[in-house]
Order: C-alpha cells, then structure tokens, then sequence
C-alpha cells in the first residue's frame, strides 16, 4: 500500500544492500568454485592449470576427510544437544520465583561475551590443563589421576568449551520465551489435576518449540564455523581427532598453500551447509509464519 | 496471577540457581582472580580462592610488553567501524522493506539469512587473495569491509524488526505534512527508531568484537584485534596464567559490560525478531 | 479554495478492485462524510485523494487544478489519521509546527501560527508536553491542530474518533463541527458509525463495495433511502425490513418501516408478542414477533407497561412506509 513514488524510492534504498550483498556472496563463491577446479599452490605461482575434478578427488580421499565430517558432526549436534537441554532446564530454574534473579541471569549470561580465543585459552590451561590447571588440582585433592582433556578426548573438550560459550544463549533466549507462557492456562490445568510433569509435556515443551527452533537455527549457523576454539586448543589434533570441516579447509589453504584443494573442500563445506540450511529454513519458515 | 510460593521452595531455587549460575560463571570469575595473582601462585598446585597476595603488575606487564591498547584500539576501530558502515548501508534497505514492502520482500530477507549461511571457509581462500591483492590484508580497513558484509544481514534484519514497529501512519502524516522522502527519513523515522538503531549497534558490536574466524586469518600484527592478541597467547612462550589471565580480563570487560546492558535486546536481535 | 472533484477514480490493488469508479463533486466549503461497513473502501476513497496511494484510473481535482499525480505534500490538503499519527519524540508545539518547519516558514511565524491554533484548540498548558503524556483527546486535538496550521484547502479525516470513549467521541464530534463552522473549510470525513455521519455532515455519501449507494443530506438520506442498503445502513436501532405476503400487500418485495414509526394501536393489523423488552427511561426498545411478518423492532415512549410475554398490537405509520422492488431499488 503505497504511491508509485515511495515505491521506486524504497527500491532504489533497498538495492545497495542487496547488491553489495549479492556481490560478496557471488564473487567470493565463484572464484572459489573456479579455484576448486585449478591446480594451484600459492608456493608455486604461475603452475595453475586445469585439472578438472582432481581435487575434490584428493579431498574426498584425503584421510582428514570422513573423521573431519563426522567431528563436524558430532560437534555441532553435541552442542545443540547440551544446549537446548541444558538451556531449558536453565530456563524453567530461573522462571521460578527465587532472591537475586537479576544477578543471576547475568551471571549465567556471561559466557556468551566472551570472545572464542579467550574462552578456549582459559579453559585450555586454567582449566584443563593437567598438570597446572584446577580440574587437575582438585582431581589431585580427591586422589584420583588428572585427566589429560585434550590428548585423550580432544573433541569431547571442545564440544564441551564451545557448548559453555552457547548455553548463556539458550538460556536467553528460552528463558524470554518463558515469560510469554500463558500462567492462566498452566493454572487451568493445575485446576483440572494435571501434575507438574504432564504440564512441562504438553504446555510449557510445545510452547517453546519456537524459540527452540530458533536457537537451533542461529547456533547451527555460528557452530559450522567453529575456528578459534580449534586453533588455539588443539590444532586440529592429535592427528585428526579434532579436525572439522572448517579446520581442514584451513589447514589445506592456510598452511599448506593448496589454493585448489583448498577451494574444492570450501565448496564440500557450502553444499554441507546448504543441506543443513534446507532443513533449517523449512523448519523455521513452519515454526515462524505463525 | 502468581501465587505466593511457598519460602522454602523459594529458598531451595535459590540455592540450586545460584550454585548453577556460579558454575557457569566460575571460569570467568577464575581469570578475573587469576589476574591477580603472581605467576608462582597462579599455578600453584594447592590454589587458592581468595586469600593471596593481590597484585596489580600483570595488567602493567601486559600492557607494556605487548602492545595491549594498539590491540585494544584495533577492536574498537574494527567492530565500531563495520557496524556504522553497516548501519549506514541497511537504514535505507530497512526502511525500504519495513515500509514498502513489495511481493519479494519476504524473500528477499529470507535470502540475506541465508547469506548468513554460506560458511565463512567457503569463501576463506578469495577473500584472502582478494584481501592481498587489495593490499587489505593486515589492514583495519580490510577488517572492516570484511565484517561488515559478515554482518550486514544481521543488522538488516534488525532494523527491519524494529522499524516494522513503527506505525506506518506517522509516516505518511509526514507526507502530508509537506515532508519530502529525505526529510521523513531525517526528521520523523530516525528520531523514533533510535531505540532500535542503538540496540542493532550494541548487538554489532558486540559480535564484531568476538568475531574470530576473519580477524584471525586476515591479521598479523599491525591490524590484529584483541581475538588475534589473545589468541597468540597460546605459542608456548606465552603460558603465562595470570598475564594471560590479566589481558583476557582487559580484553571482555568492555563487551562484557555492553553486554549486560543489552540483555533484552540481544534476544530480539539475534533471533530476527522471532522471540521478544 | 477547496473544492475537490473526482471523476471515474478507480483503484485496484493487484488485480483486486477497490473502488470501482467514482464521481463525486466535493464544493468548497462542504463537509462530507463517507459512510460504509468496513471494507467499503472509504478509507482508501480519502487516501486516494491524500496521494498516499496512485489513483489506477481517473481524475481527482483539487482548486480545479489536476492533483491526480501530484504526491500529497503538494496538494495542499491536511489529514487527521485514526491513530493520530503524532510524532512521538517531538512536543506538543513541534508537532503543529511541523508542517510549518516543512514549508520553510520563519521561526517567529512558525511560533506565531502555533500559538493561535493551540488557543483554538485550548492547547496553550500542554505546548511543551510530548504526545504520550497527554490524554486521547488531547491527541487528537493536537492532530488537528497540526491540520490547522497549514491552513489546508481541504481536511481529511480517517476515522479520527474511533479510538475514543463513548463520552469524548461526542464532545469531540461537537469539537470539529464547531471547527468547521469557524474555518468554513472544506472537510473530507470517513467514518463506519452512522451516528457520527448523521450529526456532522452536510452531505453523506454511502459506500458499498467500492461504489456510491447514494449522496445525500442526512436527513434526504433517513427519509428517502435510494435503495435497501442506505435503508439498512441509516438510522439507529436499524430499519424493519418485511419480506413475503405482507410486502406483496403493499405492492413492493420489500417493505420497510423504522422501528419509531411504528405505533401501538389496539386496532393495529400486526399483532404479536412482546421479546426482549429494553427500558431506556427516555423511550423503550420492543423486539416483537409479529404473526405472518417476522420479527419486528419497535421503539416507542419511555412508559409503556409491557414486559417480556406482553401481547401487543402494532401499527405501522401508513406514510412511513419505503417500498423496494425485488432489485433493491426504492419504488416511487
């Protein structure tokens, strides 16, 4: 509903955003597919020729390749598992009526600001580390052997660094959409003699499947990129206990110079995400029309 | 209608919420500590909560050795700037969808999400080049135009939520108040969604400032943020807890406190208006 | 100053018609109201003479100059909105300079003009207020008096009462009559209640369905309804309208007869029983179920000793009566 006027005007204040956001995503992905199909070593300028689908045959066959799907994997569902669970147990909690509940949600909020590299630092070495951090000390103080977290369960450390860094997130975001809950009808069912329990089930569970699916959704987005933790804990190892998708990717362009393998990885990781997205936007785009 | 609980289920949620919160809160409230200490202490195998000596010379040591505030000012150069720039190209794309929305509307947010999608390594390798060839790389101007595409679709999305608030009425009364488009936009709409406009800045900035995917593999030394700083605190050389404990400190009170501040729209702006 | 003529206006939106061709000459002067059940397209009628929507085809006229395609700030015309539509950052007295401030006017006349309309308005003690601190009628005289100030060859008001309570809609109303017999400016005014059309207008104009049911002075409209839906839509609690044998005994498909010319007569030839029964004090509200007619509404004196159960004899005020034929129209 509106004028001829406002119409162009609105159009021509909406194209440099999408064009410029057309642009970053166009070039970038194009050079990347066009690179996937290159021999070509940044340590060997001027060598690049065509090879065809050569390197997303070394990249399928890389050894790195399956463990890195399957950690990406693991990852990011580990995560989301710990922090959707873990978020509305939170959420339920701090709904309850309790002293200092604004001092409390800050504090559970917090992770969420610190920045990756920072987070992964401090759990790396004042945390976990074996022999100097506290889970050490205090597994010292109860007599039992310091776990070395990152040799032995490098993956499970870091599911467990960034699911820290998320659930403040989670929690947020549950908690809000707890305040939207309808007391009259929780308080009709207690009429009607329907137990705790069976009024988590079926009120309060499907009333935050919304907000759910949204925490979902933006987690998956930012969890597919996981980077600093990797890096500064466990590089990727040993070997490839903890190397994603992104990592390996890294690794290949980043420290080995291989342009091509690089790229051809890249593309692996868009259409992997692609998929996930798929998925994601049909689920949101039922969860969120209403 | 809230009942009043009973006391002692009140008291028992405190217990349990605040030990819950403290848990989650203690790795930060370790570093803080931690930062504190002397490097002796720090890794003392028997550490101690509170009952050390208190000590300021980490924060000077940081700050002297390594350059803390260079970083420090990248940080606020890079996630202020990308988050201007930002609101500079999405004002008018978010009034332009609030307001007149046509038949692809819709869609067109639904692809900007989806923009958000496409992981930043799929691209990883022309942005580099890209960067290099520009002369971008290890440059704050780089990280700046870098981030404010990463950011852009948020942003947008955003203001479109908040502007979608605004009557659209006021807008038109405008218009008939001889209001030309620039004046609408200038007088009326900017004025009212300050609110909103301040809080899609804080969100950015918060996330541009813990960005740590572009910021560490398009930075060296000269341009690197705080995340690259800290980050190089992993090389063995640097295993200092409580250095390393005082610069993480310094590097997530300020967004720590911006943080808290935002709260309540940091839910709004980061589910696209879904959940308020 | 201020007359506005639409010739064969038209709009469609995607496909959809809205308005379907509208001729209306407005005189300078007039206050016109445009009446219809919601979906009619009276809001979107006085948008289209704003300029907030492009008129698909058609000719409006504003002062005999073509304003078809100009955008509103130049047609000269001011509006009231439904919500007011203040500018909530922006005081009292901002907000009724604002269209002044657009038109690059001097401070000190900008100042001048703002003072005079808020002494109109009884506004002077509010000038520096922001519009969430005032009640609804106040908002909605600040609305008007930023109409005012731009001394508008024509005011356009959408629905300005209806957020409204009952006893501030009234005084309000009796508010811009009395405005608009000070200014003599040509005023536009779009409103469902029938009520607020009957009591300010000089000429009602009935919408249905994107087309003209009539125009009409109030009065024209309550005693000669050109068809069944003015009949239906004029006039509180609403016409009778009798459909079979007793229609056909009156030569006409479909009888119609107000429920305060109706009489209650021994003799009277419909009788039946007394419904609900409403004592009002000032006149009593009878839903009657007349043998072979249907059911009839009746409003009579406030003391008449019927109650629920009541039998009663009923009689139609013989020169009362409006006659339709089977297509609705008003029989001569």
């Amino acid at each position: 509903m509106a004028t001829q006027a406002s119409r162009i005007a609105g159009r021509l204040m909406l194209s440099p955003a999408v064009v410029l956001l057309f642009l970053w995503m166009i070039v970038p992905l194009g050079m990347t597919i066009y690179f996937s199909f290159l021999r070509f070593n940044l340590l060997m300028p001027g060598t690049e020729e065509f090879t065809g689908f050569e390197n997303y045959s070394y990249f399928f066959t890389d050894p790195a390749f399956w463990p890195a799907l399957v950690n990406t994997l693991t990852l990011v569902l580990g995560v989301l598992v710990i922090t959707v669970v873990g978020g509305v147990a939170l959420a339920v909690l701090l709904d309850q009526p309790m002293w200092g509940q604004g001092i409390v949600r800050i504090l559970v909020i917090a992770p969420f600001f610190v920045m990756p590299s920072v987070s992964a630092l401090v759990w790396k070495n004042m945390l976990m580390n074996p022999v100097n951090g506290l889970f050490a000390a205090l597994a010292r103080a109860l007599g039992l052997q310091p776990i070395d977290f990152f040799a032995s369960a490098p993956l499970a450390s870091i599911t467990a660094i960034v699911a820290w860094q998320w659930l403040p997130f989670a929690t947020l975001i549950l908690f809000t959409a707890m305040q939207s809950l309808d007391r009259e009808q929780m308080e009709a069912a207690e009429m009607d003699g329907a137990g705790p329990i069976w009024r988590f089930v079926h009120l309060t569970l499907p009333h935050l499947m919304r907000a759910m699916t949204v925490v979902v959704l933006i987690q998956t987005i930012f969890l597919l990129s996981v980077f600093a933790e990797i890096l500064v804990t466990t590089n990727g190892g040993p070997g490839t206990a903890s190397t994603t998708l992104t990592f390996l990717v890294y690794m290949q362009s980043m420290l080995q110079f291989d342009v091509g393998l690089g790229s051809a990885g890249g593309i692996v990781a868009v259409i992997l995400a692609n998929i996930v997205a798929i998925f994601l936007m049909r689920m949101i785009g039922k969860n969120l029309e209403a | 209608m809230a009942r009043e609980a009973s006391k002692g289920h009140k008291a028992a949620v405190t217990v349990l919420a605040w030990g819950v919160a403290l848990l989650i809160f203690f790795p930060i409230l370790w570093t803080f500590l931690t930062s504190f200490k002397t490097e002796g202490e720090a890794i003392n195998s028997h550490p101690s909560f509170l009952f050390f000596d208190w000590t300021l010379e980490n924060y000077e040591t940081v700050n002297q050795r390594s350059d803390y505030l260079a970083h420090f000012w990248n940080s606020v150069v890079i996630s202020v700037g990308s988050t201007v720039l930002g609101l500079i190209i999405a004002v008018p794309a978010a009034w332009s969808m609030a307001f007149v929305p046509g038949k692809r509307t819709k869609d067109i947010l639904m692809w900007m999400l989806s923009t958000k999608m496409l992981p930043a390594v799929g691209v990883l390798v022309p942005i580099y080049l890209l960067a290099r060839d520009a002369g971008l790389l290890d440059t704050k101007t780089g990280l700046v135009i870098v981030l404010t595409m990463v950011n852009l679709p948020i942003i947008v999305w955003m203001l479109y939520t908040y502007f979608k608030e605004i009557p659209g009425e006021i807008l038109e009364a405008a218009r008939m108040d001889g209001a030309t488009l620039s004046s609408e936009i200038l007088y009326v709409l900017t004025p009212m969604a300050v609110p909103g406009i301040a809080s899609t800045l804080l969100l950015n900035v918060i996330l541009a400032w813990n960005e740590s995917f572009w910021t560490l593999n398009l930075t060296a030394a000269s341009a690197a943020p705080l995340t690259a700083f800290i980050a190089s605190y992993s090389s063995p050389e640097g295993l200092f807890y409580a250095k390393l404990s005082a610069a993480s400190t310094m590097a997530i009170a300020p967004i720590m406190i911006l943080g808290w501040f935002s709260q309540k729209q940091l839910v709004r702006g980061l589910t696209f208006g879904a959940v308020k | 100053m201020g007359e506005i003529v639409l010739s064969e206006v038209r709009k469609s939106f995607g496909g959809v018609s809205i308005i379907q061709g509208i001729d209306l000459v407005i005189p300078e002067g007039e206050f016109v109201v445009f009446v219809g059940p919601s979906g009619c397209g009276k809001s979107t009628l006085l948008r289209l003479i704003a300029g907030l929507e492009d008129t698909s085809s058609g000719t409006i006229s504003i002062d005999g100059k073509d304003a078809t395609r100009l955008p509103p700030a130049k047609r000269g015309l001011a509006m009231v909105f439904q919500s007011y539509a203040l500018y909530p950052h922006m005081s009292v007295r901002k907000n009724i300079a604002f269209p002044l401030r657009m038109a690059g006017l001097p401070a000190e006349e900008q100042q001048r003009k703002v003072e005079a309309a808020a002494k109109v308005l009884n506004l002077t003690p509010y000038l520096d207020r922001k519009p969430s601190q005032l009640s609804g009628g106040q908002r909605q005289r600040v609305a008007i008096g930023r109409a005012i100030v731009r001394e508008p060859a024509a005011f356009l008001f959408d629905e300005p009462l209806s957020n409204l309570d009952a006893a501030l809609r009234v005084s309000m109303r009796q508010e811009i009559s009395e405005l608009h017999h000070t200014l003599k400016t040509t005023m536009v005014y779009v409103t469902h209640d029938q009520v607020e059309a009957m009591t300010m207008a000089d000429r009602i104009v009935v919408l249905n369905a994107g087309r003209i049911e009539q125009v009409g002075s109030p009065l024209e409209l309550y005693r000669s309804p050109a068809n069944l839906f003015v009949a239906g839509f004029i006039g509180s609690p609403k016409m009778n309208l009798v459909e079979g044998a007793e229609a056909a005994r009156h030569g006409a498909h479909t009888l119609g007869v107000r429920p305060e010319h109706i009489d209650i007569a021994e003799d009277g030839p419909w009788k039946g029983m007394v419904g609900l029964c409403e004592h009002l004090g000032s006149d009593t509200f009878l839903k009657v179920e007349v043998e072979g007619v249907g059911q009839i509404n009746v409003r009579v004196g406030g003391d008449v000793p019927l109650r629920h159960g009541s039998q009663v004899s009923l009689a139609p005020q013989a020169d009362k009566l409006h006659r339709f034929d089977a297509a609705g129209k008003a029989m001569a």
